[in-house]
């Protein structure tokens, strides 16, 4: 644990990813390879399931240090991250002598509090407490709580592998994908030399768009692209390989056993081919999907009901083909790989559909079409190049998403909470309330969209303007107006406003307007409703 | 009364039975003052009591023609009907707790302060009193201050590996007092010669001529053009970070020595590589335990974040209250940037 702990010191005290590529690469090659795996698997934002509650951290904490429970809570509001509250709340330890390998602390010592009733699992907290560095009781921290946050994204964890191995960074991330189990064989057979027999049930790694943020004409020739819509469900990848099928979230989740409707229909495609595309919620007779919010029904069932299929059925719609016969069609250019993908899926089942092909001569046609993205459940529309390759992760140029333009309304500032990470200690959480019969209801909460020196000034806002605190969270006087900007508004029975916005956001703080401006809820109900 | 001995009013915290303010913020006839620093000392008024250690400072702050009273540290003086007297604080260079006495009582504001030794002040000494106005910029017990000699090695590492990879090591800190104290204190472990940012030039040679021992240091305007720093340690003020100045560090690794680098979101929201815990105000510790060496009957807390070290002294069953208590005047702006 210790080595690992230096090299998080090291990945903490650097903004360069560069130097972090090459910290990752040196522990990497220096660790044993099961700690090695484990590090891949953490810093990939890989995590534990949970071991134990925050409450019992904080009750051990209170048991360790005599401090009250609000003083622990002040505490924890200020610092944002638990983890690093009990290690900053904690005496430090000079004596320090846990010094157990990475490995055993995620296979053995972490998972050991699962089988304890709560006041052993507190007891044996606080034993481990006694024992450990700072940055390491910290770490453990961490990993029991969550995620470690390091500044490393998946991407860099996998160039430090290629890096350490003199493998193709693409060779890694195909490995990665899909349940990677850290483990020895696991470690192994991600770093191997290349050729030796690669894995056919996993996913490649997704091409991602970027947001087209300049005028679409830019772009050039309008006969270069492949037009489609942008659908507002479940990015996917469908695989047929070793007699079975296998789709992925772009998580890396493999989503068997959920939409068996499109198992079932996938069996029809013939063995080693793999289709990027989207599950969306689409009743079959119906010409345009169901919105997001059906699709969230299926979302976390693992095992639907034959009820919830038929209510919310579900279908793959594909547009991409990446593997036929065992053959990686990545580097052929898109009209090529669609062509074949068109006849893959020829008299295919209609839960197996094809993302269409939108018919435009000029961005005028394309601009028209693009008003309809509402009216069909779409987020707008996707441009990609027709003799691009199939790119690894986000990389701009070949295909943008060229969403529409969001809703916007303006809201009163209701509450505020600290954020954490980054934010930590500063008040940026924040709910967003409308008129309603004379009274603000909350409609949104918010975290995003305001610069650093806004939030710094509206943090001092809050500081002095407080008028209730609940725990961490502050009421403040109604005073502020803010512009959100959000991609669709349901109707919700689960929310007091009666509404619920998607994706939220902060697009300017109106200080030219007065709360007696802000929205009225009639309005966004109105909306809702169409 | 309490509040016989001081009131918070809107030019700063007034004391009735000696007429004058303590670190006022608009001019007013008689002030008395803590230290330096620029939310503290404030030009136009007709007279300073302040202390002789902080002679040179507060001239550099108040101008040639400002009239200073200077008081060595424990020689009483009166001031109305008030005897004063001005008692090491451990701060910066010259500040002082202030001791207010009338007959019956005493009263104490500590300015801003620390018990942790410091080679470019005196030490903080606790002095007994009935009323006992503390700070609490730092009033959570998440902020303990690791020690000195930790953090210093730490620095030199940084300096080293910054060397090592052929980079600028460019520090912020403020330029009252932070500076100085790193520079003191590296001077304890080595003689390397350290780049200043043209705005500390000033108030380090003042320290030099007060006799504080430092490490050698020349300024990076004096620099040549197109002067490589690579392995050089500058020390900068942090208005400094993201300014055109930067530009001649190039690929620098940067630190910010500040008690508010405790907190690892702190450090990271800011961007900057490196965080040296390094505060020039008391720590959780040092605020509880100033409160108890005070023995004081009551205990009034400044700042508006101090709620947490309120109810905390309250429960261990000191009077405390926050200072706004005494009065219903405007709370003071938060100084954020010599705040720490």
């Amino acid at each position: 644990m210790r080595r690992f702990a230096q090299l998080f010191v090291q990945l903490d005290r650097t903004t360069s990813t560069l130097a972090k590529r090459d910290a990752m690469a040196a522990y990497l090659l220096d660790a044993s390879a099961a700690d090695a795996a484990w590090s891949v698997y953490i810093l990939g934002g890989g995590k534990l399931k949970r071991t134990a509650t925050s409450t019992e951290m904080r009750t051990a904490l209170a048991e360790e240090t005599g401090f009250a429970a609000w003083l622990i809570d002040d505490c924890y509001a200020q610092v944002g991250d638990l983890a690093e509250t009990i290690a900053l709340m904690l005496p430090d330890r000079d004596d320090a002598d846990e010094n157990a390998p990475l490995r055993d602390w995620m296979e053995t010592h972490l998972p050991s509090l699962r089988a304890l009733a709560s006041p052993e699992r507190v007891a044996r907290l606080r034993q481990w407490w006694d024992h450990l560095a700072k940055d390491e009781l910290f770490l453990v921290n961490k990993l029991l709580t969550g995620s470690l946050r390091v500044g490393v994204s998946q991407r860099l964890v996998i160039q430090a592998v290629a890096e350490a191995y003199a493998l193709p960074a693409d060779l890694v991330a195909h490995r990665l994908g899909g349940e990677w189990a850290p483990s020895v064989q696991g470690f192994e057979a991600l770093t191997a030399p290349e050729g030796v027999d690669e894995d056919s049930e996993r996913p490649y790694p997704f091409f991602l768009a970027s947001p087209l943020e300049r005028d679409v004409s830019e772009l050039g020739e309008p006969g270069a692209w492949q037009a489609e819509w942008k659908w507002d469900g479940i990015r996917a990848q469908l695989i047929r390989g070793h007699g079975g099928c296998f789709l992925w979230s772009r998580g890396n989740e493999l989503l068997e056993g959920r939409f068996p409707e499109i198992e079932q229909a996938a069996m029809a495609l013939p063995d080693g081919c793999a289709l990027d595309g989207e599950v969306m919620a689409w009743m079959a007779d119906s010409a345009t999907p169901l919105p997001f919010t059906a699709l969230q029904k299926r979302i976390n069932k693992r095992t639907p009901s034959a009820r919830l299929v038929s209510e919310v059925p579900v279908r793959f719609v594909a547009y991409d083909l990446l593997k036929e016969n065992g053959e990686d069609l990545r580097q052929q250019p898109l009209y090529q790989r669609r062509a074949r993908l068109e006849v893959m899926l020829e008299g295919a089942d209609a839960t197996l559909g094809l993302s269409e092909i939108l018919p435009a001569t000029d961005w005028a046609d394309l601009e028209a079409i693009r008003t309809e993205s509402r009216a069909r459940q779409t987020e707008g529309l996707m441009l990609k190049r027709l003799d691009a390759p199939y790119r690894v992760g986000r990389k701009r140029g070949d295909w943008w998403k060229w969403k529409i333009d969001p809703y916007t309304v303006d809201c009163v500032l209701l509450y505020a909470q600290p954020g954490h990470g980054r934010r930590s200690g500063l008040f940026t959480d924040y709910t967003f309330g409308a008129w309603d019969d004379g009274r603000l209801v909350p409609v949104a909460k918010a975290y995003s969209g305001l610069d650093e020196a806004e939030i710094a000034t509206l943090d001092r806002w809050i500081r002095a303007n407080t008028v209730e605190r609940f725990g961490p969270v502050r009421s403040v006087t109604p005073t502020h107006v803010f512009e959100l900007a959000f991609e669709a508004i349901q109707l919700s029975g689960r929310h007091k406003s009666g509404v619920a916005l998607r994706f939220p956001r902060i697009l300017r703080w109106r200080t030219d307007l007065s709360i007696d401006d802000a929205e009225h809820l009639t309005d966004l109900r109105q909306l809702a409703t169409g | 009364m309490d509040t016989d001995l001081l009131q918070p009013r809107q030019e700063g915290l007034y004391c009735p039975a000696g007429d004058f303010f303590i670190d006022p913020m608009w001019p007013v006839a008689r002030a008395v003052l803590t230290h330096a620093h620029g939310d503290h000392a404030r030009a136009g008024s007709a007279l300073y009591h302040v202390s002789e250690a902080g002679r040179p400072l507060f001239r550099e702050r108040l101008g040639a023609d400002a009239n200073l009273v200077e008081h060595a540290y424990g020689e009483p003086f009166q001031v109305g009907d008030t005897t004063v007297s001005l008692h090491p604080a451990g701060h910066v260079l010259g500040s002082a707790q202030i001791r207010i006495e009338i007959p019956g009582k005493v009263a104490v504001v500590s300015g801003d302060y620390k018990r942790d030794l410091d080679p470019t002040c005196a030490r903080f000494t606790p002095v007994p009193c009935d009323i006992f106005v503390t700070e609490s910029t730092f009033g959570l017990p998440i902020y303990r201050w690791p020690p000195m000699d930790r953090v210093i090695t730490d620095l030199l590492v940084w300096w080293d590996e910054c060397a090592a990879r052929q980079v600028p090591a460019v520090l912020f800190c403020y330029a009252l007092g932070k500076a100085q104290r790193l520079l003191a204190e590296l001077a304890l472990r080595t003689d390397r010669t350290v780049h200043l940012h043209g705005a500390m030039l000033r108030l380090v040679e003042v320290y030099r001529q007060a006799g504080i021992a430092m490490v050698p240091t020349v300024s990076v305007g004096e620099s040549p053009r197109g002067r490589d720093f690579a392995g050089e340690l500058i020390l900068a003020p942090p208005s400094a970070a993201g300014s055109p100045w930067m530009k001649r560090f190039a690929q620098a690794s940067m630190g910010f020595a500040s008690g508010w680098m405790q907190v690892r979101g702190a450090r990271r929201r800011r961007g900057y590589d490196r965080g040296f815990v390094v505060s020039d105000h008391a720590d959780w510790n040092g605020l509880v335990r100033s409160a108890q060496d005070s023995g004081a009957s009551r205990i009034y807390v400044t700042h508006g974040d101090g709620e947490a070290l309120i109810r905390y002294l309250r429960e261990a069953g000191h009077d405390a209250r926050p200072l706004s208590s005494l009065g219903d005047a405007a709370p003071r702006p938060r100084m954020s940037e010599e705040g720490d």
